[in-house]
């Protein structure tokens, strides 16, 4: 093993694989459920949500010291709530297709508690560039479980892959997995095949966030807060 | 009336927020260990919701239309809901503090909900008036705390089974979801 790689790869690769924000963190639930339908969707929401991440993580980062520490939290959602309207009103020009069909789910952005914890873990203690490189991680990560998910739906729901058909006509789609039940089963058989895998070396299951115990949208920021009230 | 009915049971039981919209589902996964915390968490937000569903919609309505600045909608109103609780917060601790000492741990953890501000920009996408929003923000709120007091229970008696390893965890309350998303389906034909 390489240890001694550059530390701005060290954090990409983190947030794919070791701290994955889906299947390790288990963050940011509702998009990754709600929009994953398709592959197509997928991925739109997965870069969406990558650009908002480098972009704020870059911005808190690099206003650290200027913001006050008890107002950082309304900064922050000032911020994020900002990025993500003018990458909402980007996609509605460019891109209406996927805007339409990811919905209300663009402007959710915002409380995804991704951003918000990587916010408080991570940007706003190191220099913007490192905090990019970390967005840029997490944010992979999250779109490739995103496009995992999705296509596993697709494929299984509706027997196509961005659309293109590619099970042979004899099989019967299975509608449940386009619908709300499905995206449960499919992620949670995702997440039980990588906790399989994972079983013998059983490393690095901790959340930077708050003492592990991190799942919540809000528990990134609840616990934070719980704990410098207390 | 009877159409703010209609309103209240579609959105708690036909387009239940969390197991067919998927909004606040974190906290549905995160904070559904116990039936006692579950419920604490749900008054919680069947609070938050109403009065944000309220507020929204007025400063909607009567600021952001008036002054061409729809497109404001997110950021305003996430500054709204935090501003809201933070504010709900202060005066339960001050005035109520007997309800503060059940709710009080949650609202922090609500201003990231995404039920709350998913509720509020439904509303307003939906083109709902103040009453409507207010009956739908509250419907919304009390599926969210049937979903969550139900999961809690059915987590509590799965306590002492035994889960094939790669289960345990998160995969089985997944499942256990998928498999109240599917009961849910068949509030279809309420309405």
């Amino acid at each position: 093993m390489n240890n001694n790689q550059n530390p701005y790869v060290e954090r990409i690769l983190n947030g794919i694989i070791k701290e994955n924000p889906t299947f390790i963190l288990v963050l940011g639930m509702c998009p990754t459920l709600a929009v994953t339908t398709s592959a197509t969707n997928a991925i739109g929401m997965g870069l969406s949500t990558l650009a908002v991440l480098i972009l704020s993580n870059m911005i808190i980062s690099a206003l650290r010291n200027i913001i006050p520490d008890n107002v950082r939290m309304p900064a922050y959602i000032v911020v994020i709530a900002s990025l993500v309207t003018v990458v909402e009103l980007l996609m509605k020009a460019y891109f209406p297709a996927v805007y339409h069909a990811l919905g209300l789910y663009i402007p959710l952005i915002v409380v995804n508690c991704i951003i918000f914890g990587r916010a408080e873990a991570y940007a706003a203690k190191t220099t913007p560039l490192m905090a990019a490189a970390d967005g840029l991680g997490m944010g992979l990560g999250f779109s490739v479980a995103l496009l995992l998910i999705g296509a596993c739906r697709e494929i299984l729901g509706s027997g196509t892959l961005f659309g293109l058909k590619v099970l042979p006509a004899a099989y019967e789609p299975i509608a449940i997995f386009i619908k709300a039940p499905g995206a449960f089963i499919i992620l949670g058989i995702l997440i039980a095949i990588l906790n399989g895998l994972n079983i013998q070396n059983n490393s690095s299951k901790k959340v930077e966030g708050c003492d592990g115990d991190c799942m919540g949208c809000g528990s990134s920021k609840g616990c934070s807060k719980e704990k410098k009230e207390v | 009336m009877s159409e703010l009915v209609l309103i209240i049971i579609g959105a708690a039981l036909v387009n239940n927020v969390v197991l067919s919209q998927f909004y606040g589902l974190c906290s549905f996964l995160g904070v559904s260990r116990q039936t006692k915390t579950a419920a604490g968490m749900g008054a919680a937000v069947v609070f938050v919701i109403t009065i944000a569903s309220a507020v929204a919609s007025l400063l909607y309505d009567f600021v952001l239309v008036p002054l061409n600045l729809e497109f404001l909608e997110t950021i305003v109103f996430i500054l709204v809901i935090a501003g809201l609780v933070q504010f709900v917060e202060m005066y339960l601790k001050k005035f109520r503090p007997a309800l503060y000492e059940s709710l009080g741990v949650f609202l922090p953890l609500i201003t990231t909900n995404c039920a709350v501000l998913g509720a509020a920009l439904k509303n307003v996408k939906d083109g709902y008036n103040f009453s409507q929003s207010v009956a739908s923000g509250f419907g919304t709120a009390v599926g969210y705390m049937i979903a969550i007091v139900v999961l809690a229970g059915i987590r509590e008696r799965m306590e002492d089974n035994t889960i094939a390893k790669p289960f345990q965890g998160m995969p089985v309350v997944l499942f256990t979801a998928a498999l109240m998303a599917i009961a849910f389906n068949g509030f279809t034909g309420l309405i």
